[in-house]
């Protein structure tokens, strides 16, 4: 069974920080849902809030329509998979796994088949007598989420749980928890910084800076159709160009930038003389001229060879390179290092949106 | 001649090490490991086995071992010493369990004994009671700064002397002390509680000299737990004594085992404050060894107790382990 949770102007104060601030957002039972932000942004309060290990200062926790306030953790229908895992280690993978099972007084027999039909689930059949300092660092990964998954919650909360692992592991624990979660059925809330974790697993996605949730989406729309600032520049890679509006109307708007008037897309509606951004993506950049309100030129700094793509960098303003990604196979001249060169875009794929904080700088 | 064979004893026992070091090498033989003259050349080799040999012979072995081999001597004046009557004798030993002037059984010093090590163990457990909450608050729950003045106010009181401590105590429970006078006053009693005959003193002034001694281990143990595992174990449904029972006590089990061996030895072998605490019908152990060695001057009666009680505290605490499940290596990690 799964429970939808919903976040009701959410206020979490240590002292005289707020760590999180006013959070509101319903999540569908079911769902696969992300909160991603940079590191210090109040991911990890918002999940202990859900979990029940801390009190909102102001607000309310919902979890299948029922107020969880004065709900101690040990009594919410949550489970939480720790950052790095908290495994028992004095206890083998079986005890590990049947802990919440034993805790409910559930009796030795029916324990032990319960821990075989979830072994066999994470894919460990007949490991359960190891102890937990045996496991690979995959291994001890699917055991916690079995421990957690053993309580049958009605909403699993995971704490950048794959963050301790290689990238290749990384990857392949993305898969099988998707998996898992399609086949348990239950509503899962992650958290991530990895923003390549967050668009491939969710179903919606989160995005929080600073206590404060910026934007809720599915993957696509936070990607195409970010609205504000710091999410356009901290989901993927994007470059932008600050100013102020010299002209906008509904469809769109140009602003005057170091490198002359440059035109995108306005779904913000800023208005003419406001101080604004306009974002280009790396791969939405192509080699050559085009119209010159969608034209940059500049020196080449930089070419990168990566692979499957080229990355280009030209001289920005305020020290701020220009990224141009060009893809293997597309036959486009590489512009030489220190030449000039111009680079164009389809103006659709220009989004102006008011000026804020961007991510990392 | 007797007493001669004593100083073989070390000689032996550093003999059998050798050749045992000598098989292990054999066994477990590591190309690149170097010999300690290797690596440290000859004279120096030479310099440091002597001066650790020096330290453990004459600092900790032989002095023990002549207290063994003086137990099994019967008590004699100078004279006598190295003369016909000293042989070696059971006789000390034998006198703990039956009298040698009227042949009945030692009930006075076979209690004493007994009592001694059930008032020690009684002390561990309340100690243990005492500090484990304290610790575990101290640990996992209380904020740094709260943290902070707990551990002064813990500490602070052990810079007082002893002497002081246990008469202070002693004005406190007594008949007509602060307590009492409290009681009456609150009119709880008519009659004051007789607290120090009752060994009430006892207990808390000895539960209170080793208050640290369980804390630290206690603290160290707890403190290393990670906190994710108490939530963890939360979020997975326990109630709060479940936590204890099934992460935080076994997680800390080698600091408590450490920690209650610890009082429970010094306990048994304390003589300051059962001789201040004691109620006038209690008889602590050690103070017999003492006036055996100090008032009688029977030194081969008091070696020969003083080793009777060792025997006994060891055997009780190997016991707790075994029953506990904890190896002798974990308490002193
Ligand atoms: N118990 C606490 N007392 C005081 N401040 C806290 C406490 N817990 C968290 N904070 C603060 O709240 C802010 C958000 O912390 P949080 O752990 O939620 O970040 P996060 O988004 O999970 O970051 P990360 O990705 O690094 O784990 C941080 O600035 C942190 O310093
Ligand atoms: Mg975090």
């Amino acid at each position: 069974m799964s429970a939808d949770v919903e976040l009701d102007r959410v206020t979490v104060r240590f002292g005289q920080f707020t760590a999180v601030k006013e959070a509101s957002l319903k999540i569908a039972g079911g769902e696969f849902f992300s909160f991603l932000g940079p590191s210090g942004c109040g991911k990890t309060t918002i999940l202990r809030t859900v979990s029940g290990f801390l009190d909102p200062s102001e607000g309310a926790v919902r979890i299948a329509g029922k107020d969880m306030i004065g709900i101690g953790a040990n009594k919410r229908p949550t489970a939480l998979i720790f950052q790095n895992l908290a495994l028992f280690p004095l206890m083998t993978v079986a005890e590990n796994i049947t802990y919440g099972l034993r805790v409910r007084g559930m009796n030795k027999a029916d324990r032990r088949k319960r821990a075989d039909e979830l072994l066999h689930l994470i894919a460990l059949p007949g490991q359960g007598d190891k102890l937990v300092s045996e496991l690979s660092g995959g291994q001890k990964q699917r055991v916690a989420i079995a421990r957690a998954l053993a309580v049958e919650p009605q909403v699993l909360l995971l704490d950048e749980p794959l963050s301790a692992l290689d990238l290749k592991l990384r990857q392949h624990m993305r898969n099988e928890l998707r998996a898992i979660q399609q086949r348990v059925g239950i509503t899962f809330i992650y958290i991530t910084h990895d923003q390549g974790e967050a668009l491939t697993m969710s179903d919606r996605i989160a995005v929080m800076n600073n206590g404060v949730i910026e934007q809720v989406g599915d993957g696509k729309a936070v990607y195409d159709e970010p609205r504000t600032s710091f999410v356009a520049s901290f989901v993927g890679e994007n470059n932008p160009f600050a100013g102020r509006v010299a002209k906008a109307d509904r469809t769109g708007a140009v602003v005057e930038t170091p490198f002359g008037l440059l035109r995108g897309r306005n779904p913000n509606g800023v208005k003419e003389g406001d101080k604004a951004i306009l974002f280009v993506r790396p791969e939405a950049l192509r080699v050559g001229e085009g119209p010159k309100d969608a034209t940059v030129t500049s020196t080449v700094l930089n070419v990168a060879f990566e692979g499957n793509a080229s990355h280009i960098f030209l001289k920005g303003a305020d020290k701020k390179d220009i990224t141009l990604t060009v893809g293997r196979l597309e036959r486009v001249e590489i512009p030489e290092q220190g030449s000039t060169a111009s680079v164009t875009y389809n103006p659709d794929l220009g989004l102006v949106l008011p000026e804020g904080k961007l991510a990392r700088e | 001649m007797s007493r001669l064979f004593v100083y073989l004893i070390p000689v032996f026992v550093i003999a059998v090490f050798m050749v045992m070091a000598h098989f292990e090498r054999r066994v477990a033989h590591d190309p690149t490991h170097r010999g300690f003259f290797d690596r440290n050349g000859t004279v120096l080799g030479i310099a440091f086995i002597a001066l650790v040999a020096f330290w453990t012979l004459f600092l900790v072995v032989l002095p023990y071992l002549y207290m063994v081999q003086e137990s099994f001597h019967p008590k004699l004046v100078a004279a006598e010493r190295g003369g016909p009557k000293d042989i070696l004798t059971l006789e000390q030993y034998r006198s703990f369990f039956i009298q040698p002037t009227d042949g009945e059984v030692n009930t006075t010093h076979l209690w004493a004994f007994f009592f001694s090590l059930a008032a020690s163990a009684a002390v561990t457990v309340l100690n243990f009671a005492i500090c484990y909450p304290l610790a575990y608050y101290m640990a996992q729950a209380g904020s740094v700064q709260k943290v902070r003045l707990l551990m002064l106010a813990l500490i602070v009181p052990y810079w007082v002397n002893e002497i002081l401590r246990a008469f202070s105590l002693r004005l406190l429970l007594a008949s007509k002390g602060l307590i009492n006078q409290v009681l009456m006053g609150l009119g709880l009693t008519d009659a004051p509680v007789d607290f120090l005959g009752n060994n009430v003193g006892l207990y808390v002034g000895l539960s209170y000299a080793y208050l640290l001694v369980m804390m630290f281990p206690l603290y160290n143990a707890v403190e290393s737990l990670d906190k994710n595992q108490i939530e963890a174990a939360r979020d997975l449904g326990a109630p709060w004594w479940r936590i204890h029972k099934d992460v935080v006590i076994p997680y800390a089990k080698p600091g408590i085992a450490s920690g209650c061996t610890m009082v429970f030895m010094l306990s048994a072998g304390s003589l300051a404050a059962p001789q201040f605490l004691g109620g006038p019908k209690t008889l602590w152990f050690t103070s017999i060894v003492y006036d055996f060695f100090f008032q009688a001057f029977n030194w081969p009666r008091g070696a020969a107790y003083a080793f009777l009680l060792l025997a006994g505290c060891i055997a009780l605490v190997m016991l707790m382990l075994r029953v506990f499940k904890v190896s002798l290596g974990e308490t002193i990690r």
